[in-house]
C-alpha cells in the first residue's frame, strides 16, 4: 500500500518482550504510547501481572496527552488539505505546548518510552503536575477558539460540510472505529466499553455526532480534545500514591491475549501469543487505520477531485501503522513481486554494507550472547 | 528615443517592475507569515529564490511541446511588462496612452493566464492538465466581475483611456468614492487572477501538486514566478489607478511615495484576505463569482451610470 512496511510483527518474534516493546512503540510516530500500552497490556494479561494503580493513572495521563497531540496535529493537517494554512500554523504552534509537557514528563517529544512490562518507567513529580495543569488550561482556551472557528468560518464550512458522507449503517458495516465511526453516530469507545488503565475510575463523555461528514469528524475531534483535558486533570487530581512498577519475569508463560486500546485514531488491537520463552511466538497488530481505510473508498463515491485529500485525511490515516507488505512493481516488464521477510533482511544487510556498515561481527556477538 | 528605451527597459519599465515585484512578494510573504504567527523570510528571499532557480537544471518533459513550454514564460513576462506601461502610476499621464488602452491592458493581462493554460496543457502531465483546465475555468469566472468593476469606473469618467480617467477623477475629486464597492469586488477577483487562497484552485498543492506549474523548473519556473510577481504589481497598480485616483501632486518624489503606499495598502489587503480563509472548490468559486460578484459588479455599473447622469445634468 505504501512505502512504510518494516516487518515489525515478524521482527518481534526474534526479540525479547522488552526489546519488542521498544520496536512496537515505533510502529507509529504519533500514537506510539497507544501501541506500546496495547502490547504491554496483552503481555501483562498472559503473565498475570497486577499493575500498580499509580502506573495505570500515569499511563492514562500520557495516553490522553498523546490524544491531544494527535488531534491538534490532525486539525492542522485538515487545515492544510483545504488550503487553510493559517490554521495549520496556529494548531501546530499550540501543539508545541503539549509536546513540551510530554518531554518534561517522559523525556521525549515522541516515542515516549514510558511503558515497561509491569508498570511505567518514570514517575510524575508535583512540579510537573503544576506545569501540566497550566498547559491544559491554556490549550483548553485555544481549543474553544478552534471550535468557534470551525462553527463560524464560512469557507471552512463550505469545504467540510457534506463531504465524504458515511451513514451510520455504512459506518457499522465497514467497521469504522474511533472518531470516524463516532462522527457517524456509532457510539463506541473502548475506554468506556472495555475500560483499561484507569478509565474505570474517571468520568468522561463519549463524543458522538450525527453530521456523518468531514465536518462531523472535525467536531468530534475538537470536542474530544476538551474531554481529554478533563481526563488529564482528573487523573492528576486522583493520582494515587504507591509504586509505579512491579517486577516482571523475563520468560512469559505460554498463552495468548488480546490487548484493546482506544488510540487517538480509533481502537487499536494487539494479539500476542507466547510460548514460555523470552520471545513471543506471534504478535499481530491491527492499527485503527486498517479498520477505517476500507470506508474511504465508500466516502469518495460521487465526490469531487478537490475533496479527495480532505476525505482521506478525515479518517486521520497512518500508513506506517497500516502497511502490510511490500510489493515491487516493474513498470517496464509489468511484473509484480512480493518481498518476503528473508529478502527484506538481505536487502537491509546489503544496503548497510554498501554504506560501509558491517553488522556481521555484531551479529556473531549477539548469537554468542544468546548461546 | 534613448529616453523612451530607458523608460521601457529600466524605469518605470522592466527592471523597476522586476525589483518592485520582488519587494511586493517579500511584503506579501512576510505579512502572511506574521499573520500566521511565523517569523517569515528575510528581505532578500525572493531574490535568493530567483538566483537559485536560475542555477538549476532545466528539465523539459519528453512528451511536452517544447516550443510552447519554453516560449510561454517569455511571452507572459513581456505581456505583463507591457501592460504596466499603459497604467498611470505616479504621474497623471501614463508612459503611453491612447483611447481604448483599458482594453489593451486587460488583453495583455489575459496573456499570462493563457500561457499558464498552454504551458500546463502542453506539459502532458496529469496534474498540469487538470491545473490548466482549472486555470481557464477560473478565468471565465473572475474576469467578468473584474472587468465590469473597471468598466463602471471608466463609464463614470466617460473615457476608454486610463490616463484620461485619472485626469477626470482629479477634476472631480471624491467621485472615486462612488466606485469604492467596485474596488473591493475587483480586489477579490484579482485574488483569482493571482491564484491566491481562496482562489488558488489551479495550483492547489494538496490536490494537484502545483497545477500548471508542476513540470516547470529551473529558469522557466523562475520566469513564471517573476510573471506572477509582476502581475501582482500590475494588477494592484491598475486597481490603484482606477479606484484610488488621488495623490498626484507636483512634487515627483512625494507623488512616488504615495503610489508606493497605495500598492502596499492593496498588497496588505491581499495578504490578509489570503491568510484568513480556506481554499474553495472550483464549482463553489464559479458559482460565487457568477451568482454574487457578477450581480454586485453590475449594481456598481448602475450606480456609476446614475452618478454620471447627475454629473451631466449639473
Amino acid at each position: 500500500m505504501g512505502y512504510n512496511h518494516r516487518g515489525i510483527e515478524k521482527a518481534c518474534e526474534e526479540k525479547t518482550y522488552i526489546q519488542g516493546l521498544y520496536l512496537i512503540e515505533r510502529v507509529c510516530g504519533i500514537c506510539s504510547h497507544a501501541h506500546s500500552t496495547c502490547f504491554v497490556q496483552a503481555v501483562e494479561e498472559i503473565a498475570g501481572l497486577e499493575v500498580p494503580r499509580r502506573a495505570k493513572y500515569i499511563r492514562t495521563i500520557i495516553g490522553e496527552m498523546e490524544r491531544v497531540n494527535s488531534h491538534l496535529l490532525w486539525l492542522g493537517v485538515a487545515g492544510h488539505e483545504i488550503g487553510f494554512d493559517t490554521l495549520l500554523m496556529y494548531t501546530w504552534r499550540d501543539r508545541e505546548i503539549v509536546m513540551d509537557l510530554l518531554a518534561l514528563v517522559t523525556g521525549n517529544r515522541v516515542n515516549y518510552g514510558i511503558n515497561t512490562i509491569g508498570g511505567v518507567r518514570r514517575d510524575i513529580e508535583p512540579e510537573q503536575i503544576k506545569a501540566i495543569v497550566k498547559g491544559m488550561d491554556k490549550l483548553e482556551e485555544r481549543t474553544k477558539y478552534y471550535i468557534d472557528l470551525a462553527r463560524k468560518e464560512s469557507t471552512m464550512l463550505e469545504r467540510l460540510s457534506n463531504v465524504g458522507k458515511l451513514s451510520k449503517e455504512d459506518a457499522i458495516r465497514l467497521s469504522t472505529v474511533g472518531p470516524t465511526g463516532r462522527a457517524s453516530g456509532v457510539d463506541r469507545d473502548t475506554r468506556r466499553d472495555d475500560p483499561y488503565a484507569a478509565y474505570d475510575e474517571i468520568k468522561f463523555n463519549v463524543i458522538t455526532d450525527d453530521h456523518c461528514d468531514v465536518y462531523g469528524r472535525t467536531l468530534v475531534r475538537l470536542k474530544e480534545l476538551m474531554e481529554s483535558y478533563n481526563i488529564v486533570r482528573q487523573g492528576l487530581k486522583q493520582l494515587p500514591e504507591g509504586p509505579i512498577t512491579v517486577k516482571a519475569p523475563r520468560k512469559i508463560p505460554a498463552g495468548e491475549a488480546l490487548g484493546r486500546y482506544e488510540a487517538p485514531r480509533g481502537e487499536d488491537v494487539h494479539y500476542v501469543k507466547s510460548n514460555g520463552t523470552e520471545m513471543p511466538d506471534r504478535v499481530k497488530i491491527r492499527a485503527p487505520t486498517l479498520a477505517n481505510v476500507q470506508a474511504v473508498a465508500h466516502m469518495l463515491e460521487d465526490g469531487y477531485l478537490a475533496d479527495l485529500p480532505i476525505v482521506i485525511a478525515a479518517i486521520d490515516p497512518c500508513f506506517s501503522c497500516t502497511d502490510r507488505m511490500i510489493q515491487l512493481k516493474n513498470p517496464l516488464t509489468r511484473t509484480k513481486k512480493t518481498v518476503a521477510w528473508e529478502d527484506l533482511r538481505l536487502k537491509g544487510i546489503e544496503w548497510y554494507a554498501k554504506k560501509g556498515v558491517d553488522f556481521s561481527r555484531l551479529n556473531r556477538k549477539l548469537e554468542n550472547c544468546l548461546g | 528615443m534613448l529616453k523612451e528605451l530607458f523608460n521601457i527597459l529600466v524605469f518605470p519599465g522592466l527592471l523597476f517592475l522586476f525589483i518592485f515585484g520582488m519587494a511586493i512578494e517579500f511584503v506579501d510573504r512576510k505579512l502572511c507569515a506574521r499573520l500566521q504567527n511565523r517569523i517569515g523570510p528575510p528581505w532578500y528571499q525572493p531574490l535568493a529564490d530567483f538566483i537559485k532557480l536560475l542555477g538549476k537544471e532545466d528539465v523539459v518533459p519528453q512528451e511536452s511541446d517544447v516550443a510552447v513550454f519554453k516560449l510561454g514564460p517569455v511571452f507572459a513576462l513581456a505581456a505583463a511588462a507591457t501592460a504596466f506601461l499603459y497604467i498611470p502610476l505616479w504621474n497623471k499621464q501614463a508612459l503611453f496612452s491612447f483611447s481604448g488602452d483599458i482594453i489593451v491592458v486587460f488583453y495583455l493581462l489575459t496573456i499570462p493566464t493563457l500561457v499558464f493554460f498552454l504551458g500546463g496543457w502542453y506539459s502532458r502531465s496529469v496534474f498540469s492538465m487538470i491545473g490548466a483546465v482549472r486555470t481557464l475555468t477560473q478565468f471565465f469566472a473572475y474576469e467578468v466581475p473584474l472587468f465590469m468593476c473597471i468598466l463602471s469606473s471608466s463609464l463614470l469618467a466617460n473615457t476608454w483611456s486610463l490616463s484620461e480617467m485619472t485626469v477626470f477623477y482629479l477634476a472631480h475629486p471624491w467621485c472615486w468614492l462612488f466606485t469604492l464597492p467596485g474596488f473591493f469586488i475587483a480586489l477579490i477577483a484579482l485574488l483569482g487572477k493571482l491564484e491566491k487562497v481562496p482562489f488558488d484552485i489551479p495550483e492547489a498543492e494538496t490536490e494537484i501538486v502545483a497545477g500548471a506549474f508542476t513540470e516547470y523548473g529551473g529558469r522557466f519556473l523562475a520566469f513564471l514566478r517573476t510573471v506572477l510577481n509582476m502581475e501582482m504589481v500590475v494588477g494592484s497598480s491598475l486597481l490603484a489607478a482606477v479606484f484610488l485616483p488621488f495623490g498626484f501632486v507636483h512634487n515627483a518624489a512625494l507623488s512616488f511615495m504615495i503610489f508606493i503606499a497605495k500598492i502596499l495598502f492593496i498588497t496588505a489587503l491581499i495578504a490578509v484576505a489570503h491568510s484568513v480563509v480556506a481554499r474553495l472548490r472550483l464549482n463553489q468559486m464559479v458559482s460565487l463569482c457568477w451568482r454574487v460578484f457578477a450581480p454586485l459588479a453590475f449594481l456598481q455599473v448602475l450606480i456609476s451610470l446614475v452618478i454620471k447622469g447627475f454629473l451631466v445634468m449639473r
